[in-house]
């Protein structure tokens, strides 16, 4: 649909997303590296379920919708349990890795706490899961034409865009969610996380009916984010003294690295 | 164990890798892409350009099928999704519609016309009033009154469509489900009904037909010589193939120049023919017509010309790119002053060419003349000596011929080449006294129709290729009186000239093949192996097209004219395919031409009895000596080149307003800047937002 919906819809999926690296992750080495490994990690359970729904659509009966449909649905669960596995595989690797750094460096302190870790690697998740959610829709945006002319609804880039992006806040909140959990061992909040995740991922399936899909993703995605925001040391008193105090802190000088 | 199983991974990988690649579905979703496109390219000249042009990224344009043409003020003027793509149904294909969109091109991305599935009631040619005009004889030097056609127009309904330049692209559809779904399209979305806007989203067609060349042929040619990088990149290429050529008795290939006590009868036809789209040319009338005549007289001849040969041979002649400024005529005439080709214009006697001859209103044949050689009274006595074989061939058949009154010049023809070099005495046999009966000419509508070749229904193939047509009829009964008329011109034996008689079930054959399907049992017998796949279930395409590319109508009347004229001989297919008959024999190949064609299947088995034709057919280049020379503004000689092009296809879809895009681009780049804004204040402020719960800063947390 030419060039000023490509930038639109890129802006739309990818903008908190940039925010925040620019803001929060570009200067630290270490969790841009920290970053792509859980990018990494994300593509590797993606490549794994995938080849296992391949593999079964092969073998299946191709010319049957019912069974195709129920192929996909049976490909998006495993794809989000994998996720989440993959997930928790990388916390374990995290701490391992952060004993290892914490006897390689001279320091006493940690370099990078691990609920940095957390908000990081559910980021670089969130990164891979919107880049390949979106990307190829991106790039037949670029020509031309919209969606629609065999009756589909022309809305088709937009509720793509805005669902990556509430995919990619919702996977920065789920990483935040679920190391705490697993560091207090809380495996109810860790069975919510995946809950969730699960759910996000079947309301996609109310598409095109993109107002029953994205709305509830939205509720959903402030639900967590005000979770992630409790788990990760905030609260209402905290903001309620952002918001007054306007004369104090507001400059970048008094930032401190956590 | 091991190895078997790492094999057998692999190969199941490889094996889903093939099945599992696909079309990108989202693709799929916005996109209709158009199956058959063909649309008109552009060719240039000397002096200028012609044909069509569109943007290196295609034209796209919002759909609107044109009703009439006051509906063109929608098109130019009042609508409001300016630029319009234009469909257009043929009856609406005309000169002044056109011309209308040509001067309203800003708002016109382009045209598709839908060809109708028969021809059109009242004629349509896009080919010029006065085809080929500045290299024919008539010029002001020769005779100021009859050139540029101000004695008689020959195509009168010409209107030079072929020959104007658009700078959109123009494709030609195909009236099927796909046009079906286009009209469809518009009707859903695009369609105002009683004077309302139609809404967004619209549905549009983007035709991609970028053109390389521009300008004229020096322009281009001098665009293929540039060597700046290690794949030149070629721009044009110029039209040509190959003249065919055989003679009644066998001339020394290899000795070119004069041949000494040789004199020639020139039997010439013309094979090629044009349309206003690219690589669609029927031309039944304009060349088909002509050049079967001469195949079914040649063969008419073969027994009464080996038996007793007549004193003069005759050079049966089929020249490929008349249309484009007589590219092979002017070729051979050329070669001959030049002493290039096996003989040259001393040898040459006279010359009998058959023109357009398939549409006979009252079995009448017009047999014209060129004035200006004839006021030479020795030209004049031998112009009147054919004019009397031709006659006198014509008792006792069904043809009736005449000739037009005297000093009417020469239709186009290739004879014309021939007199510009010298006065040579030589008929134009056509079908028309002054212009063209053949309402069509130049169009894609000169097709089996236009000549009345229709068969019976239920009908298989193989049965339709034997089914003696009325037409079939006709032509042969013309067939018979031209070989009859050459026999005589050549000084042949009177006792033969009764036995020489064209036989109708070829002359069916060749007209089924050539106008209506070429992959048939016939043609299957009559190439060699390697050449079968030029054979299509459709007639051939009679677009000389560029000279890289041998075009289909040479090869097939080159192995037709050989199994018509010549012989079989016993010979191994090593030697055959060698040009010898033994051996030892170094001599053969200079006054012979041996092919290998594989022939029939007997009746119990499927492997072919192939057999080697010995006969004197050759081919000869037919590229314009202009670029032999170099003279890329040449005046004398065709100057046509074909622009090159990367690809050629079309696709529909929906396009949605402006303003949704804006509002989309709007949309992203606040939700950027609000983001950035937000996760900056917020990271300025994290230590204090973060706080609570933060242990002393050495513990493992």
């Amino acid at each position: 649909m030419t060039a000023s919906v490509f930038f639109g819809c890129t802006f739309i999926a990818f903008g908190p997303a940039i925010a925040l690296f620019l803001f929060t992750i570009a200067r630290e080495p270490l969790r841009v590296i920290f970053l792509i490994a859980g990018a990494f990690f994300w593509l590797v359970s993606l490549l794994l379920s995938s080849l296992v729904w391949f593999i079964s659509v092969q073998i299946s009966n191709k010319e049957s919708a019912v069974q195709q449909k129920g192929l996909l649905i049976f490909g998006v669960v495993l794809s989000v349990l994998l996720q989440e596995t993959f997930r928790f595989a990388y916390y374990k690797l995290l701490k391992k890795a952060n004993e290892g750094l914490l006897a390689l460096s001279q320091e006493e302190t940690m370099p990078i706490s691990i609920r940095q870790l957390a908000y990081v690697s559910g980021l670089g998740f969130g990164f891979m899961s919107g880049a390949f959610s979106v990307v190829n829709i991106l790039a037949d945006s670029v020509g031309p034409g919209t969606v629609g002319i065999h009756g589909d609804s022309q809305h088709y880039f937009l509720s793509s865009a805005f669902m990556t992006m509430a995919i990619i806040l919702l996977h920065m909140f789920w990483g935040v969610v679920f190391f705490d959990a697993c560091e207090k061992q809380r495996w109810w909040a860790v069975a919510a996380v995946i809950i969730s995740h699960l759910v996000v991922s079947c309301l996609t399936f109310q598409n095109p009916e993109y107002v029953t899909s994205l709305v509830p993703t939205y509720i959903i995605l402030f639900l967590m984010g005000i979770w992630a925001f409790y788990t990760a040391g905030g609260s209402l008193r905290n903001l309620k003294l952002c918001l007054t105090c306007k004369d104090k802190d507001f400059l970048l000088a008094n930032h401190r690295p956590r | 164990m091991d190895l078997l199983s790492n094999k057998w991974i692999i190969n199941l990988l490889v094996c889903l890798f093939f099945i599992g690649v696909s079309c990108n579905s989202v693709e799929k979703k916005i996109y209709v892409h158009l199956n058959y496109t063909v649309s008109c390219v552009r060719l240039l000249n000397a002096t200028h350009q012609i044909g069509c042009q569109s943007s290196l990224s295609g034209n796209v344009g919002v759909l609107h099928v044109l009703e009439s043409e006051e509906n063109l003020d929608w098109v130019l003027h009042s609508g409001p999704n300016p630029p319009y793509m234009v469909i257009l149904e043929s009856p609406l294909f005309t000169r002044s519609v056109m011309m209308k969109l040509k001067n309203g091109s800003s708002r016109v991305a382009g045209v598709a016309v839908v060809a109708p599935n028969t021809n059109p009631a009242e004629g349509f040619s896009p080919h010029t009033t006065c085809p080929n005009e500045n290299t024919g004889v008539y010029s002001e030097t020769y005779d100021p009154t009859m050139a540029n056609c101000n004695m008689t127009v020959w195509n009168p309904l010409g209107n030079g469509l072929s020959y104007e330049e658009f700078d959109f692209p123009i494709f030609s559809l195909k009236d099927d489900n796909d046009t079906q779904i286009i009209r469809q399209c518009y009707l859903d979305h695009n369609h105002a009904v009683n004077g309302s806007t139609p809404q967004y989203p619209l549905c549009a067609m983007q035709l991609y037909s970028h053109m390389s060349a521009v300008t004229d042929t020096a322009t281009c040619m001098r665009r293929n010589a540039i060597n700046f990088s290690l794949n030149p990149e070629m721009v044009c290429d110029p039209l040509g193939d190959q003249n065919v050529w055989a003679s009644t008795r066998p001339l020394n290939n290899t000795a070119k120049g004069h041949k000494m006590w040789e004199s020639v009868v020139i039997a010439a036809a013309r094979l090629d023919s044009r349309s206003f789209f690219f690589d669609i040319a029927p031309g039944a009338e304009s060349g088909v017509s002509g050049f079967v005549t001469l195949l079914a007289a040649a063969h008419a001849l073969r027994n009464a010309t080996q038996e007793a040969q007549p004193n003069r041979t005759i050079l049966y002649t089929f020249f490929q790119g008349e249309t484009f400024d007589y590219i092979g005529s002017s070729r051979m005439v050329y070669d001959m002053e030049n002493n290039q080709f096996a003989v040259d214009l001393d040898n040459v006697h006279s010359v009998l060419e058959i023109g357009q001859v398939g549409l006979r209103a009252d079995s009448k044949l017009w047999l014209h003349t060129d004035p200006v050689s004839r006021r030479n009274e020795s030209v004049n006595k031998e112009v009147e000596e054919l004019i009397g074989n031709l006659r006198s061939a014509a008792t006792g058949l069904n043809v009736t011929v005449d000739v037009p009154r005297f000093s009417q010049p020469l239709p186009p023809s290739s004879f014309q080449r021939f007199l510009r070099a010298r006065p040579i005495p030589g008929v134009v046999l056509e079908d028309h006294q002054s212009a063209y009966t053949n309402k069509f000419y130049g169009s894609m509508y000169d097709n089996a129709e236009n000549l009345n070749v229709s068969y019976p229904p239920n009908l298989t193939p193989e049965e339709q290729l034997e089914y003696i047509t009325d037409t079939a009829r006709a032509v042969t009964e013309v067939a018979t009186m031209v070989a009859r008329a050459l026999y005589r011109q050549a000084r042949g034996e009177e006792s033969q000239l009764s036995s020489i008689k064209a036989d109708p079930q070829i002359v069916t054959k060749m007209l089924y093949s050539f106008l209506v399907r070429s992959n048939n049992s016939w043609f299957q017998q009559l190439l060699p192996s390697d050449f079968t796949s030029y054979l299509a279930n459709r007639p051939p395409n009679f677009y000389v097209g560029v000279v890289q590319q041998s075009s289909e109508p040479t090869l097939l009347v080159q192995y037709l004219l050989a199994n018509l004229t010549g012989g079989t001989v016993n010979i191994t297919q090593d030697n055959c395919k060698n040009q010898r008959e033994d051996e030892t024999d170094k001599v053969s190949k200079h006054m012979y031409n041996y092919m290998w064609v594989q022939g029939a299947a007997p009746p119990n088995s499927t492997e072919r009895g192939g057999y080697c034709v010995r006969s004197t057919v050759r081919v000869s280049k037919a590229l314009s000596p202009a670029f032999d020379l170099q003279q890329y503004t040449s005046k004398n000689f065709s100057t046509w080149t074909e622009s090159r092009w990367k690809f050629i296809k079309g696709r529909i879809f929906l396009v949605a307003s402006h303003e949704l895009e804006m509002l989309t681009l709007g949309v992203g780049v606040g939700v950027l800047l609000s983001s950035l804004l937000l996760t900056y204040i917020i990271s300025s402020k994290a230590d204090i937002l973060f706080s609570s719960g933060r242990e002393p800063t050495n513990a493992t947390y």
